[in-house]
């Protein structure tokens, strides 16, 4: 039984990062860009939380989202926009330095205010951390909410990139820039509804993440997001369905493969400290099989012939 | 003429390190002296690292694990013999039992950083673009977890402080212009001028016969062994060693740097690598001691440095995107220079 525990945990894992995924895929299918400072959206979110968390738990939700969407619409006018047409090394370290300023202004606050502590607890909602028990199963309510939220948020964003015009333009741009421009796809209005789209799923994993580790510091959501950027290109950055599937793939693996490891043990490979190591190799093995990624529709096509 | 004209790239970068080695050496207190020690580091692991990704024009976020290869093997094997087996009595008794000088163990940082990077790169350097970049990733991931978790290789979760500070401003100096030097030798050779053609078109470079595959795993396992190097004159630096010293942090510090100062030139690196370390300097004395601008003495609490060297490359990377030198090489304007002499 122990192991449908495992792998209930590990699916409420994966929803997380593959929402994860879908706000990195979403950004990079309009930009061509990938943000690292995506997770330090994360943790502004979660800080929001934190920081409400005496409010009503929906009006604290509310802020938290309405905190991620400002924070990713004033990224992306002041960084990504002016940076549009510069090389893609200089986009990326870009996003290098917002994250790096966005942690460390965090960190500052606490040197501010002289605190010894360096997270901030989550109360209320931190409720959903106990368990309910179905048989011999100990699930806790964050893995249910947190595969719930998934379904119901991924299902909102296929009607959005489905049956909208913004949508339709969504996937347009991220098809081909230059021709959906061609055709009268306004570039700003497309950008910024897909860092807003963005925005509003780095505040649901804020509040699930958060909630299930029931603080915030301001590493909240650095991991999450370097875990998820491997899991995005595993999986195919190309298509927002590859990249989510990557995400889901990774956080599930995560999560499965070191509950079922043993946990002590200090020789590589014996024990779960090693999980990285494990899930890191099985990308690179990945990505050499398939560069474009594991679920990409077609393989790459015939090299450029001049 | 065109032979001074290629030295002069060369010149270009030693002499700013010189002179930054120099204003160290003369004008700073012993106490202060560290810091810019550790910016000349900073521009051998940056030079190091530019020899892969300049080059190529793949990003690799993997060279760090090189350095920390190099930083681990130079700091285990200098810590003496007879205080090994108490502090660290888990290692591999060929690690435990054996100790070498501090200048072997920068060579054996150099080898043993190389053959990691040939070995990694025999597969990795089939890959390009993103692919290449997160697998790179995925190789500092693994890296960091063994030397993490691993305790017979080195001090695993603990960080070990009893490592010979033998990096002075004098050998680091020595250090950094080495790489430069390596560096320049290998972008003029054949082989770096072939690896800068396959960045430009690698389909036209790939008609002319360059075996891309080849070129790349070569600069992969050079920029791996000064990466070594670099990373054995960092821990004999700091005088101690843990897996987290040399992870995510300094390879987004170091890639910052290489990019602030343009990406596909050795003097961008160099350039780079100085004008982040003196921002560092500058702001982290301002938030410690106050720095006196006109007669107003400016503090601001600690940490403010850290957010003030992110803003410094934010602002930086959006009034010049291609880098501070744009990537071209440092050059002497001669026609400028013979025009104003026979007029004058």
């Amino acid at each position: 039984m122990i192991h449908v525990q495992n792998l209930i945990d590990a699916v409420g894992l994966g929803a997380v990062y593959a929402l994860v995924a879908v706000g990195i895929g979403l950004v990079f299918g309009v930009l061509r860009l990938i943000n690292f400072a995506y997770g330090q959206l994360i943790m502004v979110a979660a800080y929001a939380l934190a920081f409400t968390d005496s409010w009503p738990d929906a009006a604290s939700v509310g802020i938290a989202v309405l905190v991620a969407v400002g924070a990713s619409l004033l990224m992306e006018r002041i960084v990504f926009r002016p940076l549009r047409t510069a090389d893609p090394s200089t986009m990326l370290i870009a996003t290098f330095a917002l994250a790096y300023l966005l942690e460390n202004g965090a960190l500052l606050q606490y040197s501010y205010r002289q605190q010894g502590i360096d997270s901030d607890p989550i109360g209320t909602l931190a409720r959903l951390n106990q368990a309910i028990t179905i048989g011999s199963l100990n699930i806790r309510w964050v893995s249910i909410v947190a595969i719930g939220t998934g379904i119901v948020s991924l299902g909102g964003l296929a009607l959005l990139l489905n049956r909208t015009t913004i949508g339709l333009q969504m996937r347009a741009a991220s098809m081909d820039f230059r021709t959906a421009r061609l055709l009268g796809v306004r570039a700003d209005s497309v950008i910024t509804a897909a860092v807003a789209v963005a925005g509003v799923l780095a505040a649901v994993a804020a509040v699930i993440t958060s909630i299930s580790a029931q603080s915030v510091t301001q590493r909240t959501g650095f991991d999450v997001t370097i875990a998820v950027l491997v899991g995005v290109v595993a999986g195919g950055i190309d298509r927002l369905v590859s990249a989510t599937l990557g995400g889901f793939a990774i956080g599930f693996a995560t999560s499965l493969v070191s509950a079922e490891l043993p946990s002590s043990g200090g020789t590589p490979f014996t024990s779960n400290v090693y999980m990285p190591s494990v899930i890191y190799l099985a990308v690179i093995v990945a990505l050499l099989l398939r560069p474009d990624g594991l679920f990409a529709r077609t393989s790459r096509g015939a090299v450029e012939r001049v | 003429m065109s032979r001074v004209r290629g030295l002069e790239e060369l010149v270009g970068p030693v002499a700013l390190v010189a002179l930054l080695a120099l204003f160290s050496g003369l004008w700073v207190s012993s106490v202060d002296q560290v810091q810019y020690v550790t910016a000349i580091v900073y521009v051998a692991i940056v030079a190091a690292l530019y020899v892969f990704v300049g080059n190529s024009g793949v990003i690799s976020f993997g060279q760090v694990s090189f350095v920390a290869i190099g930083a681990f093997s130079a700091g285990v094997m200098t810590i003496p013999v007879d205080t090994k087996p108490g502090v660290m009595g888990t290692l591999f008794p060929l690690l435990r039992d054996h100790s070498i000088s501090s200048p072997w163990s920068l060579v054996l940082a150099a080898g043993l950083g190389g053959v990691y990077a040939f070995l990694v790169g025999i597969p990795l350097m089939r890959l390009s673009g993103i692919a290449a970049g997160i697998a790179t990733l995925a190789v500092l991931g693994i890296t960091f977890n063994l030397f993490y978790n691993w305790d017979s290789i080195g001090p695993a979760a603990t960080v070990e402080s009893l490592i010979p500070v033998t990096t002075d401003y004098w050998q680091a100096t020595v250090g950094a212009v080495a790489v430069i030097c390596v560096a320049f030798a290998y972008q003029r050779s054949r082989f770096g001028r072939q690896l800068r053609a396959a960045r430009e078109d690698p389909a036209a470079a790939r008609a002319a016969g360059i075996d891309i595959h080849r070129q790349r795993l070569l600069a992969f396992t050079l920029s791996g062994a000064l990466s070594g190097f670099a990373g054995g004159l960092y821990v004999h630096l700091l005088g101690s060693i843990g897996a987290n010293q040399v992870y995510l942090d300094l390879t987004f510090l170091t890639l910052a740097m290489l990019v602030v100062g343009g990406v596909s030139s050795l003097f961008g690196a160099v350039i780079g690598a100085i004008t982040i370390s003196l921002f560092n300097i500058l702001l982290v004395n301002a938030s410690g001691l106050g720095i006196h601008v006109f007669g107003l003495k400016i503090t601001a609490p600690s940490g403010t440095s850290l957010v003030g060297i992110a803003v410094v490359m934010l602002v930086i990377l959006l009034l010049r995107p291609a880098g501070i030198t744009g990537g071209k090489e440092f050059s002497v304007p001669w026609t400028a220079v013979r025009r104003r002499l026979s007029s004058g």
